[in-house]
């Protein structure tokens, strides 16, 4: 039996089950579910050589119509297995309580970053920065605290490296805190339930040195005048703010529009179906996106409250980047 | 075609879901014009002319079927048919389409009907499986998608596994307890015909505009508040589903309290009989909270409340304290009763006592209590009070501990035991240990919060969930379905074939859901249409293994329509069991006893000289003085 333990248990260790820890909580939440694995092989190992050891050795042949010993129970036993398991789980309730106060511990000069989810993608705000992007950058090993908020249904926000989730809810501000330890490019990955692109939705997420992260704050806080983060280099003021507007309402989460370097396909392809099209029929049909539909794809698929998030002028900004990314200037 | 008209049964049922269905369109035609609304609402998640005739053509269905008759003629004072269940015992195919009121036939339209969705949902999870075979999408569109995850988790929890469990019992229970029947033959008949509605709702969403319910079974708010017009056949299917639970639940506890044979003590009760007193307490307590929660859904959809609408006032996260306030005691009232066909399994094949039965029997009581203090494990990450996580964690972990005593028991069950391990039902029970302890350890790392945190809505979740469900509830189905198949229709099944049955199933449901542990805690999120690349290959192993699951699962379909139709003739008694339905014959007989028999000693007294547990009419003459009742409780 502790054979069996220490075989599973060491096979078991052998593996980084959750994959590459990108945290100093990764470490924390890895070492628990170690010591879980470890804990499990032996109860598994009791129950597989139990009922092992009854196969072997008290299988009937064929014909035999006897019976077993009529053994009704046996106080002791029975008072182990209900003991020893409850100091077993509630070992793991104390531990795991121990590690939940360390991972969710506020450092005093943490990265605040608001987050804004909706229906298919991801927006972050550096309120201290005063830098918005549908990336999320954050310096190596400096915890960093994210504001989650929902404008439409039940978003959640997981970086799987990080090992931190949390949901983000229309009305109810929550927050999660990590510290990444290993500089990379990751991704957000929703895992609620958010709909028809709920599969897709992603952002990527880059940790690196601070004097990088500084740059790349630098480099955004010149896109609201002009220029943009991602080329385009002749780009005017207004298509830098049309093309800002088309990744943070999140139409680049589900269409395709060459010129803002979006290639989703939960939405009609944008480059295809917006040439033909008047100025008015295109602000109508983000306004009220169920009015015309574009073949193959249903009614209730894109939000119908871009109406209420843009302002009037914002809608004008948006219209002529779309007109001109895809019929060309006039 | 008149006569057939007037008399209950399918044509007159039919005619009042027509008129049942007519009367509930036009009162919404009728109601709007007067209100000078415009005649169809059919914006966002409105449709009225649509939900209302959902509510009534059912209803109108069960009055057509005949279920109501009698209380109708009761109530208004009219003479009632004076041979009330006239109606027992089915003499033919069509009997089964009647609405009847006896237990054993009742049994039987439940077990069969949950099987027909078993089939159905399962035939979902490999149009699903097809589609994730390989990333990106080739099969189905990410909307369809979501449509046939929800479906197949709707199908195979209210219609299947809850239901079917209620069919054993039903056929079972009476039988085992003495009684000739449960305590409201009408109330159950109705049960039943409450449950193929509740499917047929589900499955029918497939068809309206906008497609099949799509906000998973879980159905969370505000997603299915704004989501197309199959979310409210899911609201309404629940209602049905979830009527038809409480009732039946109601049924089993005052049959159990009241109707045992004289000398049935509850020291002497069978744990089958145990393990469903504990799942009707669940079910009577907890369920309702679903239909409410259900209900508040289709009301911030269609009476514009706002219970759910952050922007109106209402709160998102209430949905979720709610719907896991039944929806976590569901998972033992999707388990207890399978702990019972367990028990019963292991005792009669291992030609054993239970081990530690008064503790066994105190673990369900247990467990009952435990589960209703958990719910909120299921909403760590949800943004709920923070402070509640810590209490839910304990309690969540403690509830171990009673399921591990039931394991150990099992297992000190079969020492000294003389094994059977050639027949079906004990293969599936003994399977059940292995997958179902499995499932019970990815629970208690779930129960961690901050393990959950990490793996919370993940492939991790899914791995668990079909561990505890498929390797746990749907085994011992198939273990209870084998042992009593030959007392249900007096025939045998083919042992060769159930055998095979159970490898394919066990490998099919090894390799199939054993990897989705570690794609999920490596990543990949559930409910997902797409992946991300580096999942591929573990997909298609699933895939590949999901699929043998279900082609074996015909295997078992075909073995039993042909052995049901052409097996060989059952005795009373093949597996020399104790408890009283083997003393009967298979089938039993109508009323189940000629004369209620005596209960003299504990169920499970294998190997104990001269022991008995029931005398049947017409045995006294052979019985020895009967061992002394050990503790009180019951009645004489």
């Amino acid at each position: 039996m502790l054979l069996l333990t220490a075989v599973i248990s060491v096979v078991m260790l052998q593996f980084d089950w959750n994959g590459v820890a990108g945290s100093t909580e990764a470490d924390d939440v890895d070492l628990l579910l170690d010591v879980m694995i470890v804990l499990s092989a032996f109860v598994y190992a009791i129950v597989l050589v139990m009922l092992g050891y009854s196969i072997w050795r008290y299988r009937a042949k064929p014909g035999d119509e006897s019976d077993g010993e009529p053994i009704h129970g046996n106080t002791k036993l029975e008072v182990a297995w209900t003991v020893i398991p409850t100091v077993i789980v509630l070992f793991g309730a104390a531990y795991s309580w121990f590690i939940l106060d360390k991972i969710e511990a506020r450092d005093a000069n943490r990265l605040q970053v608001d987050v804004t989810a909706q229906q298919f993608a991801w927006r972050f705000e550096y309120p201290e920065q005063g830098v918005t992007s549908t990336e999320l950058h954050v310096p190596v090993d400096r915890q960093v605290e994210l504001n989650l908020d929902a404008i439409d249904v039940i978003h959640s926000f997981w970086v799987p490296e990080w090992r931190v989730k949390k949901d983000a809810v229309p009305g109810k501000p929550t927050s999660v805190v990590a510290t990444p330890d290993r500089e990379g490019s990751y991704e957000v990955v929703c895992t609620e339930l958010c709909g028809v692109g709920h599969s897709t939705m992603r952002a990527p997420v880059v940790v690196e040195p601070q004097e990088e992260f500084d740059a790349w704050i630098e480099d955004q806080g010149g896109t609201t005048g002009g220029g943009t983060a991602g080329g385009g280099g002749g780009e005017t003021a207004l298509a830098a703010e049309g093309r800002q507007l088309f990744d943070e309402q999140g139409c680049s989460g589900c269409h395709t529009l060459k010129a803002a370097g979006a290639n989703e396909t939960i939405g009609p392809n944008l480059d295809e179906v917006l040439p033909q099209r008047s100025e008015a029929e295109i602000r109508n049909s983000i306004v009220d996106p169920g009015a015309e539909l574009s073949p193959g794809f249903g009614d209730g698929i894109m939000p119908d409250n871009f109406g209420d998030a843009l302002s009037d002028e914002q809608l004008d900004i948006l219209v002529s980047y779309l007109v001109d990314s895809t019929q060309g200037k006039k | 075609m008149a006569a057939a008209l007037k008399q209950p049964g399918q044509p007159r049922a039919f005619l009042g879901a027509l008129i049942g269905g007519a009367f509930g369109f036009a009162l919404v035609v009728v109601l709007r014009e007067i209100s000078g609304l415009p005649t169809f609402q059919t914006e966002a998640t409105g449709y009225p002319h649509v939900i209302v005739p959902a509510i009534t053509a059912p209803l109108g269905y069960l009055v057509g079927l005949g279920i109501f008759d009698y209380w109708f003629r009761w109530a208004a004072g009219a003479p009632t048919r004076p041979e009330e269940h006239s109606q027992h015992g089915a003499r033919s195919l069509g009997d089964y389409f009647k609405f009847n009121t006896d237990h054993k036939v009742i049994g039987i339209q439940y077990i069969v009907t949950s099987f027909i969705f078993f089939f159905i949902g399962g035939a979902l999870a490999m149009v699903m499986r097809a589609e994730l075979a390989q990333p990106g999408t080739q099969v189905v569109d990410p909307g369809v998608f979501n449509g046939l995850f929800s479906t197949h988790a709707a199908l195979m929890i209210f219609i299947f596994v809850i239901p079917i469990f209620a069919g054993i019992a039903n056929y079972v229970l009476p039988l085992m307890i003495g009684a000739p029947d449960m305590a409201f033959p009408r109330l159950n008949g109705l049960s039943f015909w409450l449950l193929p509605i509740g499917g047929l709702l589900f499955v029918t969403s497939f068809f309206v505009p906008g497609g099949a319910f799509d906000a998973g079974w879980t159905g969370y708010a505000p997603l299915s508040t704004g989501a197309p017009l199959g979310q409210s056949f899911f609201n309404l299917g629940v209602q049905f589903a979830g009527a038809s639970s409480v009732a039946t639940a109601l049924n089993f506890l005052v049959t159990i309290v009241t109707m045992r044979a004289p000398g049935m003590n509850f020291w002497r009760l069978p744990l089958l009989v145990w393990a469903n007193l504990s799942t009707s307490l669940l079910v009577v307590a907890a369920t309702p909270f679903i239909a409410g929660v259900q209900f508040m859904v289709l009301f911030d959809r269609a009476l514009g409340t706002n219970f759910f609408q952050a922007a109106g006032g209402g709160d998102v996260v209430s949905y979720q304290h709610i719907f896991w306030f039944y929806s976590h005691p569901a998972v033992y009232i999707m388990m207890l009763p399978g702990f019972g066909i367990i028990s019963e399994v292991i005792s009669t094949h291992a030609r054993k006592p239970i081990f530690g039965y008064r503790l066994m029997a105190l673990a369900l009581i247990g467990i009952v209590v435990l589960s209703y203090t958990v719910w909120a494990h299921h909403m760590f990450v949800s943004g709920m009070f923070s402070w509640l996580r810590v209490p839910m964690m304990i309690t969540t972990l403690l509830i171990a501990v009673p399921t591990g005593i039931k394991i150990f028991s099992w297992l000190g069950t079969l020492f000294g035991s003389v094994l059977h391990l050639y027949s079906t039902s004990m293969l599936f029970a003994l399977g059940f240990i292995v997958t179902f302890v499995m499932g019970g350890i990815s629970g208690v790392m779930l129960g961690m919060v901050p393990l959950d945190i990490h793996v919370s809505d993940t492939y991790f979740v899914v791995a668990h969930i079909h561990y505890v469900l498929f390797g746990g509830s749907v085994f011992t189905i198939f273990a209870g379905i084998y042992h009593w198949f030959p007392k249900m229709t007096g025939r045998m099944y083919d042992e060769k074939l159930g055998r095979l049955h159970f490898w394919l199933t066990f490998i099919g449901m090894s390799g199939a859901f054993l990897p989705m542990h570690w794609i999920g805690m490596e990543g990949m999120p559930r409910r997902v249409a797409d992946y991300s690349a580096q999942f591929g290959d573990w997909n298609l192993l699933i895939s590949c293994f999901a699929f043998l699951l279900g082609a074996a699962q015909l295997i078992f379909l075909y073995n039993m329509v042909v052995s049901w139709r052409w097996g060989p003739r059952a005795t009373a008694n093949p597996w020399r069991a104790k408890t009283i339905e083997w003393q009967v014959s298979s089938p039993p007989p109508i009323y189940n006893f000629d004369e209620i028999p005596r209960v003299v000693g504990g169920p499970y007294e294998y190997g104990v000289p001269g022991a008995r547990h029931a005398i049947m009419a017409g045995e006294e003459a052979e019985v020895k003085a009967p061992e002394p009742a050990t503790v009180g409780g019951g009645r004489s």
